[in-house]
């Protein structure tokens, strides 16, 4: 009996416990991948399927016969390379401004000091409370009189006017590089122009990195700002271009699947090689939660 | 580590913010003291009896000068694209206006409408009210539970987090439809699946009674997003708490809710918050999956915001939608205020500074 007590049965060890527990967290995680997943393979089976598959009960996991030509015939119903060239176009300017100009204001709020930078500061931080919705309607009476409806600028010159959230990020990493390099160049003469073009943006490279993906794929998805100032077709980005083609091919799923595939490629290819920069994007904006 | 640190500077936010540079060439910590009095003291003696030309040229002027050179973008995008169209429309919620008429003032007149004779903003309103009330605690709930589950130790947690980050990233309208074709009554994934387990689906996107439901469903698929806030905090929570408890023989639902859930209460409290604003304005996923846009069946997906666009591009009614978009407005800042308030009752910050 006293033998027994000493060496514990093989079941009360820790590390059969640590076992089970991880065999559980294991189940739960990969269950809730299938259930994740699946929908991802549903949207790529359905684009490859035909109509009378599609419409079939129950429904089928793996086609049987690969309609590869749906891709084609989808992206051929409408003028969709000029939508997609619209969206780049649109995406990559947007990301520039947006990359250089809330940079700029980072800086100021990082490293200058100014009489009432801080009461700004938290004016740019309240502005990330307010719901978007609210100044949309008035922001449209504006740029209609300015009678920029039907053009690109009431898309693009808001990204160069700075957003409150990546004015933050920028902070936040800003705040952690120390000031001596600062300090050093300002010794040298260096003007604040300078030290934040030749100082701060190599420095904070990987924020900027995180911004640019955050804000191309804000561009490349938004559907309400092309919705409400864009009227005309040959305008039109790829996410609006999508919205109307919906009316136009009803249900006809297995073209809606293959469209849905193409436009998301984009995103999912830029998270697959700047996974570590959305994660730390997340990061630094969890400083908020603080 | 890095986490902490940017977590640090927020709370001590703009604290900290005023000390990191003086703007003068100072590069020894040693000397800062010193030479701040310096400067104090010449500040003092040269203060008084500068002419109006001089502080003009003076040092502190021109630091004053550039920093709001480099905020001005924001500055003006502030004053163009933020605080003065926030008035304008306060002016416009109270007149009759549809861009290309003459603005005429019609006192509350907008204001009255809404409350007393228009039955579509009480069902817009509590069609969102619905969709805030379910979706924020679950997709809150759901990224904590999997922030835990990720957060072990096991062999394969990189991938497990892209799986679970991916959806989150994925949005816009090919993602609408993508959930149209799972929850399409008769040849869906979704209903398909319940027939497995013998339950007959509903209509979902058909039914009046399950259209919400359908977005919260879809709602859940991207809960990832929080995930990777709350997974980022968690690893902050020091193991050292968990010892401790282990020697006094606590479980793993104890340690949960005694001392992991606590820790990340800062992480909950601004998800919540942010959540709940995002969630009130939800907007493109009832325009695209409704019918026709227009928040059917039996508008049951006629959100707030839907509602109040259909007022504004579709009827060009701008005082009216003015007057809803502060009616929003008022209604997320009390929500906002009362969330603080309540906040701090059960917030726990580390170190009992309760700010």
């Amino acid at each position: 009996m006293k033998a027994a007590a000493e060496t514990p049965k093989f079941y009360q060890t820790m590390k059969f416990r640590r076992r089970i527990k991880n065999s559980i967290i294991l189940f739960f995680l990969l269950a809730g991948s299938i259930a994740l997943l699946t929908p991802l393979w549903w949207m790529i089976s359905t684009s490859l399927k035909s109509p009378e598959e599609i419409a079939q009960f129950p429904p089928t996991f793996i086609p049987e016969k690969f309609h590869f030509s749906n891709y084609v015939e989808a992206w051929t119903t409408g003028p969709f390379t000029r939508w997609a060239l619209n969206s780049v176009f649109l995406a990559v300017v947007g990301t520039i401004g947006s990359v250089f100009v809330n940079s700029l204001v980072a800086y100021g709020f990082a490293k200058m000091k100014f009489k009432g930078c801080n009461f700004w500061f938290i004016v740019v931080l309240s502005t990330m409370l307010l719901p978007g919705f609210v100044t949309m309607v008035p922001q449209y009476m504006l740029f209609s009189k300015l009678g920029w409806i039907n053009t690109y600028l009431p898309l693009l010159v808001p990204s160069f006017l700075g957003s409150a959230f990546f004015i933050f990020l920028l902070r936040q990493f800003m705040m952690t590089i120390p000031n001596e390099f600062i300090e050093a160049a300002i010794m040298d003469g260096a003007g604040h122009l300078k030290i934040w073009w030749h100082i701060m943006l190599p420095l904070t490279k990987p924020a900027l990195i995180t911004v640019a993906i955050f804000s191309f794929n804000g561009s490349w998805n938004d559907l309400l700002g092309p919705l409400l100032y864009l009227n005309e077709e040959s305008l039109y980005t790829i996410q609006l271009g999508l919205q109307t083609f919906k009316g136009s091919v009803q249900t006809q799923w297995n073209y809606l699947m293959a469209m849905s595939v193409m436009i998301l490629l984009p995103t999912v290819l830029i998270f697959f090689l700047f996974q570590k920069f959305f994660i730390e994007g997340s990061n630094i904006s969890s400083g908020t939660k603080g | 580590m890095q986490q902490q640190g940017a977590r640090e500077n927020i709370l001590h936010g703009i604290d900290s913010g005023t000390e990191t540079i003086s703007g003068k060439p100072v590069s020894l910590t040693k000397t800062k003291t010193a030479e701040k009095h310096i400067t104090l003291a010449v500040n003092k003696t040269a203060g008084k009896p500068v002419s109006k030309l001089n502080r003009f040229k003076s040092k502190s002027f021109r630091e004053n000068l550039i920093g709001y050179g480099f905020i001005s973008p924001w500055l003006i995008g502030f004053f163009l694209l933020t605080a003065g169209p926030l008035l304008f429309s306060l002016v416009v919620s109270f007149s009759d206006y549809n861009i290309t008429s003459e603005m005429t003032f019609t006192g509350l007149d907008n204001y009255k409408k809404m409350f007393t004779a228009d039955d579509l903003f009480w069902t817009s309103l509590w069609n969102t009210v619905y969709f805030v009330l379910f979706s924020v605690p679950m997709t809150t709930a759901g990224a904590i539970f999997i922030a835990v589950l990720l957060n072990s130790k096991i062999k394969g947690m990189k991938i497990f987090r892209t799986i679970y980050y991916l959806p989150a990233v994925l949005s816009g309208v090919a993602v609408y439809f993508l959930w149209m074709q799972l929850l399409s009554p008769g040849t869906g994934l979704v209903n398909l699946v319940l027939s497995w387990v013998g339950i007959e689906g509903p209509a979902w996107l058909f039914d009046p009674n399950w259209t919400k439901p359908a977005l919260i469903f879809m709602k859940l698929w991207s809960v990832g997003g929080g995930m990777l806030l709350y997974l980022a905090s968690l690893q902050g929570v020091s193991t050292t708490l968990y010892e401790a408890a282990d020697l006094d023989g606590a479980n793993i639902f104890q340690k949960f809710f005694h001392i992991t859930l606590p820790m990340i209460t800062p992480i909950i409290f601004f998800d919540i918050i942010t959540s709940t604003i995002g969630a009130f304005q939800i907007f493109q996923e009832a325009y695209v999956m409704s019918k026709d846009g227009d928040g059917g069946p039996a508008h049951s997906l006629l959100f707030y915001n839907l509602h109040m666009w259909n007022n504004a591009f579709e009827v060009f009614d701008m005082g009216y939608a003015s007057a809803m978009a502060w009616v929003l407005f008022i209604i997320i800042m009390i929500l906002t205020i009362f969330n603080l308030k309540f906040g701090k009752r059960w917030v726990h910050y580390e170190g009992g500074d309760n700010k």
